[in-house]
């Protein structure tokens, strides 16, 4: 057993260390610090940068243009990114498109399409749920109809995340009800840009627009835009969720956070000394250390046996369960250590000019309510137990 | 032993929840909960009409109820809208001016709105170390330094402000038009203002306010724990319901049973939290005061955290939207915490009297 990374994961370490310290821009990894929305120009300029150096698609193999990492690399990169306040990378063409399109699409829909995630051309976003088809994502209603060389769309999708900046949406469609749940669903390719389609937002709990409802009516499309085969959308469905996803566990997030809260309980006094000093709010932070310290090892312990055995399996839940409640907790703690400095509304807090806590904190209240979705979305925490009854306890 | 409200209070409760359901719907807190003023002048005048203000100060301060079970019959049915009406001051002030020997009559009557100002940023809660400082000046008083977090300030007309006076803790009454004040909206709706006072005039109320203050801390801590019991039930009552009628595989998801234990869980919860509200208010103004106030809040604070987010999360995505009113009360019910101290404070006021 050997805890450490080897000699040539350490140099790769570094040499992921010293191109972010290079090319990272400066207001981008501080919008990221503050909490502000990384808006669609950050989000393209970063990606842009990564794919000019064939570090933006972590997941894909070299012949679609991946860096070919191993899994363990893929963890390093996103641990160093997460140090530097690198922004998220947004997942939905280059983590959940790319690997269903390199396993089901066509020659063809690979060549046209995978080059213009890359790029930066396309932006896309996912369009799964449905208002009665959350968790049960299978019971879903959006129905499309063949007319000929065409798919007519008809339905709502919503929680569609960011698709304010997308131009393209991959949908999952009912085409056929007769069959059983699970059996009639295809997976269908739309552009953004077609008539019938109306994008609404959403404001979220804590004030922000980061997901949307999407209503098609009378929507469309090539019937080339079908990836995979007629009712077979569920397979690929499945394996989007299942395929492997770095970084579930959130640990580079977590520990930015903990560094984050140390650094903040050392500035923020409270009654002649450093917050840090109040043996119940050390104890906060050491408890969640002490559990992230824990979530490091059993994330590369689940890598490890990932790179051995070639696919993660059903343990991948657990991942998702313990690191969305760790940080989570990170970010109550964040918040909680400003108190009634935390009460300002985002956007008034510099009015008048005057400081409400340390800089960089402003934004803690909000973000610990936006963290609140982390265990609902990508499959709720109720559901990654469902799995993990079954799957790892056979009960 | 008698857990039944006394025949006023009932009515109380009744005709102030009758008047919030019919004009404070969450549509209308909506509007005002999160735009400067963050303060409906007119609803407040109703409010005062219908004796609200009256029911926090006893007769003899020319009221008509002033004690624990009061401020939380009141309290509770403002949490169960989440009003945002600056009302926390008005329940503090009415307990330091009367131990002041000051007229509560423009306060009943809601023509004189009252913010209190205790916590500065690096001493929210605890008081011994503030910096606020007052200075005699030609046989008035000036005080200079920042008041945090004063909730209601924005809306003020009157700040009673603790500050020291020949090291003493005092109590001066500020017009808030004489103060540099920077109001905002708060996260969970309602405003609050910083005060900034430099060499501002005040009138000094009490040249040793330490015990008032205390007390009115203490009335203060009631009636946010008896508005987050209210804010509770509303809570679980929402969750309850959706657990009902949303759908999931087929069935309600309130049949999956991790659920339904997790709700009565909030249940239980709830159900303590009323308790030590209880408790906290009955010993309101008596020698038990401290200690059953600092209990009620630390647990308070802890029941919050955990209705809030278990709310959130039985309801899925739709507890995260602005809209949907279960978001509002996640927030109320959370950022309470740090109302007149968090449950890590009161935590270790309540551990202090172990060693003594
Ligand atoms: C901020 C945000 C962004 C999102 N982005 C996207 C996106 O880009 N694209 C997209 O398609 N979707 C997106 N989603 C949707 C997300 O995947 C769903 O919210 C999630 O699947 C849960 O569905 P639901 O909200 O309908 O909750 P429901 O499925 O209605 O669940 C309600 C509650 O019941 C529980 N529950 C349900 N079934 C069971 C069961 N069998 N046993 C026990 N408990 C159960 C759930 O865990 C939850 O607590 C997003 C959601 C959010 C909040």
């Amino acid at each position: 057993m050997d805890l450490n990374y080897s000699p040539s994961e350490l140099a790769f370490q570094a040499e992921v260390r010293g191109f972010l310290a290079d090319n990272l821009p400066r207001d981008i990894s501080d919008a990221v610090r503050h909490g502000d929305e990384v808006g669609k120009e950050m989000s393209e300029r970063w990606h842009a940068i990564l794919s000019a150096k064939g570090w933006l698609a972590a997941t894909w193999p070299v012949e679609f243009g991946g860096p070919g990492w191993t899994p363990v690399e893929k963890h390093i990169f996103e641990e160093e990114c997460c140090r530097a306040y690198a922004p998220r990378i947004v997942p939905f063409g280059l983590n959940m498109l790319g690997p269903v399109l390199q396993k089901f699409g066509t020659k063809e829909q690979q060549d046209s399409i995978l080059p213009r995630i890359l790029s930066g051309e396309d932006w896309w976003c996912q369009g799964y749920s449905e208002p009665g088809a959350g968790s049960d994502l299978a019971s879903l209603k959006t129905r499309a109809v063949r007319d000929g060389d065409h798919w007519v769309i008809n339905g709502q999708k919503t929680w569609t995340t960011l698709g304010q900046h997308a131009n393209k949406i991959f949908c999952l469609c009912r085409t056929n009800p007769e069959a059983k749940q699970q059996e009639g669903i295809s997976f269908i390719l739309v552009d953004l840009d077609t008539p019938g389609i109306e994008m609404r937002p959403i404001r979220l709990i804590e004030g922000g627009h980061e997901v949307n409802e999407v209503f098609f009516t009378d929507v469309r499309v090539p019937y080339g835009n079908l990836v995979g085969e007629v009712d077979k959308g569920w397979t690929i469905a499945k394996y989007l969720l299942s395929h492997e996803r770095t970084g579930i566990a959130g640990v580079g997030f977590s520990m930015q956070s903990l560094e984050e809260v140390k650094a903040l309980a050392r500035k923020v006094r409270r009654n002649g000394r450093p917050l840090a000093e109040d043996p119940l709010f050390a104890a906060r932070i050491a408890r969640a250390e002490i559990d992230l310290e824990a979530m490091k090892i059993t994330n590369l312990r689940m890598l490890f046996k990932a790179q051995e055995q070639g696919a993660p399996g059903p343990e991948t839940s657990i991942l998702k369960i313990k690191g969305t409640v760790i940080h989570q907790e990170l970010k109550d703690i964040a918040r909680r250590a400003l108190g009634p400095m935390a009460a300002p509304f985002p956007g008034h807090v510099t009015e008048g000019n005057i400081m409400f806590g340390p800089s960089d904190t402003e934004m803690n209240a909000a973000k610990y309510f936006n963290n609140r979705k982390t265990s609902i979305f990508g499959g709720s925490n109720e559901i990654q137990r469902n799995i993990l009854t079954k799957a790892a306890l056979d009960l | 032993m008698d857990f039944n409200l006394t025949q006023d209070r009932r009515m109380m409760a009744d005709s102030l929840t009758r008047y919030l359901a019919d004009q404070y719907p969450v549509t209308h807190r909506m509007k005002i909960a999160y735009t400067l003023p963050c303060h409906d002048a007119a609803k407040w005048g109703e409010l005062a009409e219908l004796g609200v203000l009256g029911a926090l100060v006893p007769e003899s301060a020319g009221g008509f109820g002033g004690a624990g079970a009061d401020l939380a019959v009141v309290f509770e049915a403002l949490g169960r809208v989440l009003c945002p009406e600056p009302m926390l001051g008005a329940a503090m002030a009415a307990r330091l001016l009367i131990a002041a020997g000051a007229e509560c009559d423009a306060l009943i009557a809601g023509t004189t709105r009252y913010a209190v100002a205790l916590g500065e940023p690096e001493s929210p809660w605890d008081l011994t170390d503030i910096t606020c400082t007052a200075t005699a000046k030609g046989g008035a008083h000036v005080l200079s330094g920042r008041k945090g977090a004063v909730y209601g300030g924005q809306a003020a007309d009157t700040v009673l402000v603790a500050a020291k006076l020949d090291g003493r803790l005092a109590l001066f009454a500020v017009n808030t038009s004489d103060a540099r004040t920077v109001a905002y909206p708060m996260m969970d709706g309602g405003g609050a203002a910083e005060v900034l006072l430099d060499d501002t005039p005040a009138i000094l109320l009490m040249a040793d306010a330490n015990a008032a203050i205390m007390d009115a801390t203490n009335a203060g801590i009631v009636a946010l724990c008896a508005e987050a019991v209210g804010a509770m039930e509303v809570t679980l009552a929402t969750t309850v319901d959706y657990l009902k009628t949303r759908k999931q595989f087929g069935v309600a998801i309130g049949k999956f049973q991790v659920l339904q234990h997790r709700a009565v869980d909030m249940l239980t919860e709830i159900e303590q939290a009323r308790s030590i509200t209880i408790k906290a208010a009955a010993e309101l103004g008596g020698p038990l005061a401290d200690r059953s106030c600092a209990m009620a809040k630390h647990l308070i604070g802890r029941a919050g955290r955990m209705i809030a987010e278990e709310a959130v999360q039985m309801h899925g995505g739709i507890a995260m939207t602005w809209e949907y009113p279960i978001s509002h009360y996640a927030k109320r019910l959370v950022m309470l915490d740090a109302q007149l101290g968090d449950t890590d404070y009161h935590l270790s006021r309540v551990m202090a009297a172990y060693a003594a």
